[in-house]
C-alpha cells in the first residue's frame, strides 16, 4: 500500500447563512497517496473547494469545521493559526483559478518567491534569490533571471500561473492542491500548465490534488479520481476504472453527458443540482437518478468497496455493468 | 439546396484605447477583428472558436450592430445592414437575436420571467396581450407555464439559460448568435441545453452562430467551423474537414491540446505543445499573426500575410505551409 500523505476523515463544514445553516461538506473522506495525482471532480457547489480550504485552514472563522485532516502525522483541523501558517507553504500549498489574486502587484516576482523561501528556510537573500531563479526555470519561464526582476502585470495569465506554481512548490511541500488552475486559461496554455504540474510532481515527488470540472483534464493527468456530489464523496478509484466502469450513477451520468466525436444526441442528467440548504434525504442524487429506489431515501450512503472502486451508491452492486458508451 | 442567410465581408473592428501616461496621452488601436469574411446558410450552425481575445464576441456584436464595425459589410437576407436607416434596422433586428454566456447577468432580477420574455415583443410594439406567447415559449424551452410569475433568482443556471433562450425566440428570429451559451453551466446541465438548441433548430429552422471555447461542443453542434486567431479567421470549412484534417497549424495545435475524457487515448496521444501566449492585438505580428508560436514559421511568414485558400481537403486556411 502506498503511503498516505494526507488523510481527510469525516470532514464537515457548515456556514451560517441568512437563510439558515448550510452544510457544504457533509462527511468527506479523502486520502492522498505520496507522489500521486488525485483528480477531484464534481458539480459546482459540491464542496470541492470548501473541503480543501478547510484542510488549509483558509475558511472564514464563522465556518464551523469538524472532522480530521492528518498531514504527515499532524492534525490540521482545529490547529492554531500559528501552526497553520507554518504548515502552509512548507507541507501543503494551494493554488487557485485566478493567479493574479495570489500575487502582490507591487513586489517583483523574484522577491515574492524569495520571501516564501525565507519564511520557511534559513537562507540568505543571495541564496533565496538564486533559488527563486531556479524555480522560475523549473516552471518554464524563459530568461528567468530577467523575469525575476519584473512585476506581475508584466506577465501573461499563463506565465502568472507558472509563477504561482513556483511559489507554491518553493519549499517542496508534500501536497500541492490545485483548485481549477487552468480554468481561466486558453486550451493551448492550459496544456502547458498541466505539463508544468506533471513535471513538478515527477521531479519532486509532490502529491497533487487537482480540482477541476473538466473530465478531459482528469483523464489526461490523474492517477486516481474522487467524485463529489452535494458535499459527499460518491465515488473514488483508479482513473481507468472510474472512466471505464463507473460504479455510481452520477459519475455514469456525467461521463455519458459529454459530447464525443460523432453526432449522437447528448444524454443530459435530468433535473437540477440540489439546494444545499435542504439537500435531499439519503442519497442526495436520488431525485435525478434513474436507478433510485426506496432504499436510496433512507440513510446517507457511505463509500463501500465495489470491485476496484469505492462507491456511495447503495445499489452499486445491482447496477447493470454496462459500458456507458453503448 | 441551402440558401444564404448572412454574409459577412471583410469585417474590421478596431477599438481605440486612450492611455493616460502622466502628461503623455497615447492612442493605441486594438485590432480586435481584421478582414473577417464568412457566410451562414439558412437552418445551419456556424461554430466560432479561438482563444480568449481572438475577436469572437466582437464579430457577433458587429453582426447585430450592437457595435458599429470599423469597415466591411454585413448582409442579412441580401440587405446590406450598413445602408439601412435607423427604423429599417430596428425592424430587421427582430430577426437577429443574441444569447450571452452568463445566465445570471442577462436577466433583470426585478422583472418576472414572463415580463423578461415578453419584453422584446413590447419593445417591438407587437400588439396584443402576450400571455399565450410567453407560455408557448416557456414550454418550447422545457419550462412550465407557471414559471412566468416567478423571478430569476428562483431558477438554476440551466433554467435561467433556458429563459434567456425563450426571450431570444420571442420574435421568431432567423439568426441567433449564441455567445458561450453553456460555458457557465454545470457539465451535467450543458448537454440538456445543447439538445434544446438542436431541437429548436429542427423545429423552427433558424441559423446559429455558436461561439464557444469548448471544441467538443462545437464539433457536436456545428455544420461549419471558423477558427479565429488574433482577430482573423485562420481556417474555415465543414466541421468534419476541420476536425479530421485540420489544415492550419494553429487548428492542429488547438485540437491536439483539447483534453478528451478517455484516459487511454489521452495518454497515447501525440500532443503539439505551443510555446508562449497569444501576442497583443494592439501590436499583432507582421505577416502571419500566428508566426510567433508556429513551429513551421519561415521568413516568408513574417513578410507576407497568408490568404485564405481552399485546400484539397475541402476547407479554407490561411497559411504558407498548410498541413493539408
Ligand atoms: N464563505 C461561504 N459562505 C457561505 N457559503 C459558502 C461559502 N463558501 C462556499 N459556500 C457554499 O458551500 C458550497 C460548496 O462550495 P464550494 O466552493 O466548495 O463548491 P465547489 O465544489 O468548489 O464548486 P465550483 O465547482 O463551483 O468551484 C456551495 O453551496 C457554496 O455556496
Ligand atoms: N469595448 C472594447 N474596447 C477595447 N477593446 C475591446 C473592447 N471589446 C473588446 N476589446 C478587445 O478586442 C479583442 C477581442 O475581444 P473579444 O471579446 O471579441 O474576444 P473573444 O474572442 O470573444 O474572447 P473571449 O473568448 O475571452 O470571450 C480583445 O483584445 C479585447 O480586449
Ligand atoms: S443510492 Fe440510489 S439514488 Fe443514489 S445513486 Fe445509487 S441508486 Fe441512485
Ligand atoms: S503562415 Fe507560416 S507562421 Fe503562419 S501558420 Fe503557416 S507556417 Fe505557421
Ligand atoms: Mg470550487
Ligand atoms: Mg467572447
Amino acid at each position: 500500500m502506498a503511503e498516505k500523505v494526507l488523510q481527510i476523515r469525516d470532514l464537515h463544514v457548515t456556514f451560517d447563512t441568512p437563510l439558515g445553516p448550510l452544510e457544504a461538506v457533509r462527511g468527506v473522506d479523502i486520502e492522498v497517496e505520496a507522489g500521486e495525482l488525485l483528480g477531484v471532480v464534481g458539480e459546482s457547489g459540491s464542496g470541492k473547494s470548501v473541503s480543501f480550504l478547510a484542510t488549509m485552514g483558509l475558511l472564514p472563522t464563522r465556518a464551523r469545521v469538524t472532522g480530521s485532516a492528518i498531514l504527515a502525522g499532524e492534525e490540521l483541523i482545529g490547529a492554531s493559526p500559528k501552526k497553520m501558517r507554518d504548515v502552509r507553504g512548507r507541507l501543503l500549498s494551494m493554488i487557485f483559478q485566478d493567479p493574479l489574486s495570489a500575487l502582490n502587484p507591487v513586489h517583483r516576482i523574484g522577491d515574492q518567491i524569495s520571501e516564501m523561501l525565507r519564511s520557511h528556510q534559513d537562507l540568505t537573500h543571495r541564496e533565496s534569490g538564486k533559488r527563486a531563479i531556479e524555480l522560475l526555470d523549473i516552471v518554464g519561464i524563459p530568461q528567468p533571471a530577467d523575469r525575476a526582476r519584473q512585476y506581475p502585470h508584466e506577465f501573461s495569465g499563463g506565465m502568472r500561473q507558472r509563477v504561482v506554481i513556483a511559489i507554491a512548490i518553493a519549499n517542496n511541500p508534500k501536497v500541492l492542491i490545485a483548485d481549477e488552475p487552468t480554468t481561466a486559461l486558453d486550451v493551448t496554455v492550459q496544456a502547458q500548465i498541466l505539463e508544468v504540474i506533471e513535471r513538478v510532481q515527477a521531479r519532486f515527488g509532490t502529491a497533487v490534488v487537482l480540482i477541476t470540472h473538466d473530465l478531459g483534464v482528469i483523464a489526461r493527468v490523474a492517477d486516481r479520481v474522487n467524485v463529489m456530489y452535494a458535499g459527499r464523496n460518491v465515488e473514488q478509484g483508479p482513473i481507468n476504472s472510474v472512466f471505464d466502469h463507473p460504479s455510481h450513477p452520477y459519475t455514469r451520468g456525467l461521463l455519458a453527458s459529454l459530447p464525443r466525436a460523432g453526432k449522437q444526441r447528448l444524454k443530459p442528467i435530468t433535473g437540477f443540482p440540489p439546494n444545499m440548504l435542504q439537500p435531499p434525504r439519503g442519497c442526495a442524487f436520488h431525485p435525478r437518478c434513474e436507478f433510485a429506489a426506496e432504499i436510496c431515501r433512507g440513510d446517507l450512503p457511505e463509500l463501500r468497496q465495489v470491485d476496484d472502486l469505492q462507491s456511495a451508491c447503495v445499489r452499486a452492486k445491482e447496477l447493470p455493468r454496462i459500458g456507458i458508451f453503448v | 439546396m441551402t440558401t444564404q442567410l448572412l454574409k459577412v465581408t471583410n469585417l474590421v473592428k478596431n477599438f481605440e484605447l486612450r492611455l493616460n501616461n502622466g502628461a503623455r496621452r497615447r492612442k493605441r488601436i486594438v485590432q480586435a477583428v481584421t478582414n473577417v469574411s464568412f457566410a451562414v446558410e439558412k437552418g445551419q450552425t456556424l461554430g466560432l472558436v479561438g482563444e480568449s481575445g481572438s475577436g469572437k464576441t466582437t464579430v457577433g456584436r458587429c453582426i447585430l450592430r450592437l457595435i458599429e464595425p470599423t469597415s466591411g459589410t454585413v448582409e442579412f437576407e441580401g440587405e446590406d445592414l450598413g445602408s439601412l436607416k435607423f427604423e429599417e434596422m430596428r425592424a430587421l433586428r427582430r430577426k437577429m437575436q443574441i444569447v450571452f454566456q452568463d445566465p445570471f447577468a442577462s436577466l433583470d432580477p426585478k422583472m418576472t420571467v414572463g415580463a423578461s420574455i415578453s419584453e422584446p415583443l413590447t419593445v417591438q410594439n407587437v400588439p396584443g396581450d402576450h400571455t399565450d406567447k410567453v407560455i408557448e415559449l416557456l414550454e418550447l424551452v422545457g419550462l412550465a407555464a407557471d414559471h412566468a410569475q416567478r423571478y430569476p433568482h428562483e431558477f438554476s443556471g440551466g433554467q435561467r439559460q433556458r429563459i434567456g433562450v425563450a426571450r431570444a425566440l420571442a420574435l421568431n428570429p432567423a439568426l441567433i448568435v449564441l455567445d458561450e451559451p453553456v460555458s457557465a453551466l454545470d457539465v451535467s446541465i450543458q448537454a440538456g441545453v445543447v439538445n434544446l438548441f438542436e431541437d429548436l433548430q429542427q423545429r423552427l429552422g433558424m441559423s446559429y452562430i455558436f461561439i464557444a471555447h469548448d471544441l467538443s461542443v462545437i464539433r457536436h453542434i456545428a455544420d461549419r467551423v471558423a477558427v479565429m486567431y488574433l482577430g482573423k479567421i485562420v481556417e474555415i470549412g465543414d466541421q468534419q474537414d476541420v476536425y479530421e484534417k485540420p489544415s492550419h497549424p494553429y487548428t492542429k495545435a488547438l485540437l491536439s491540446a483539447v483534453p478528451v475524457p478517455d484516459p487511454k487515448s489521452e495518454r497515447a496521444r501525440q500532443r503539439i505543445m505551443l510555446e508562449g501566449d497569444v501576442p497583443s492585438p494592439v501590436n499583432p505580428p507582421s505577416g502571419c499573426r500566428f508566426r510567433t508560436r508556429c513551429w513551421k514559421a519561415q521568413d516568408v511568414c513574417a513578410q507576407e500575410e497568408p490568404v485564405l485558400l481552399q485546400r484539397a481537403s475541402g476547407q479554407f486556411s490561411a497559411c504558407h505551409f498548410p498541413e493539408t
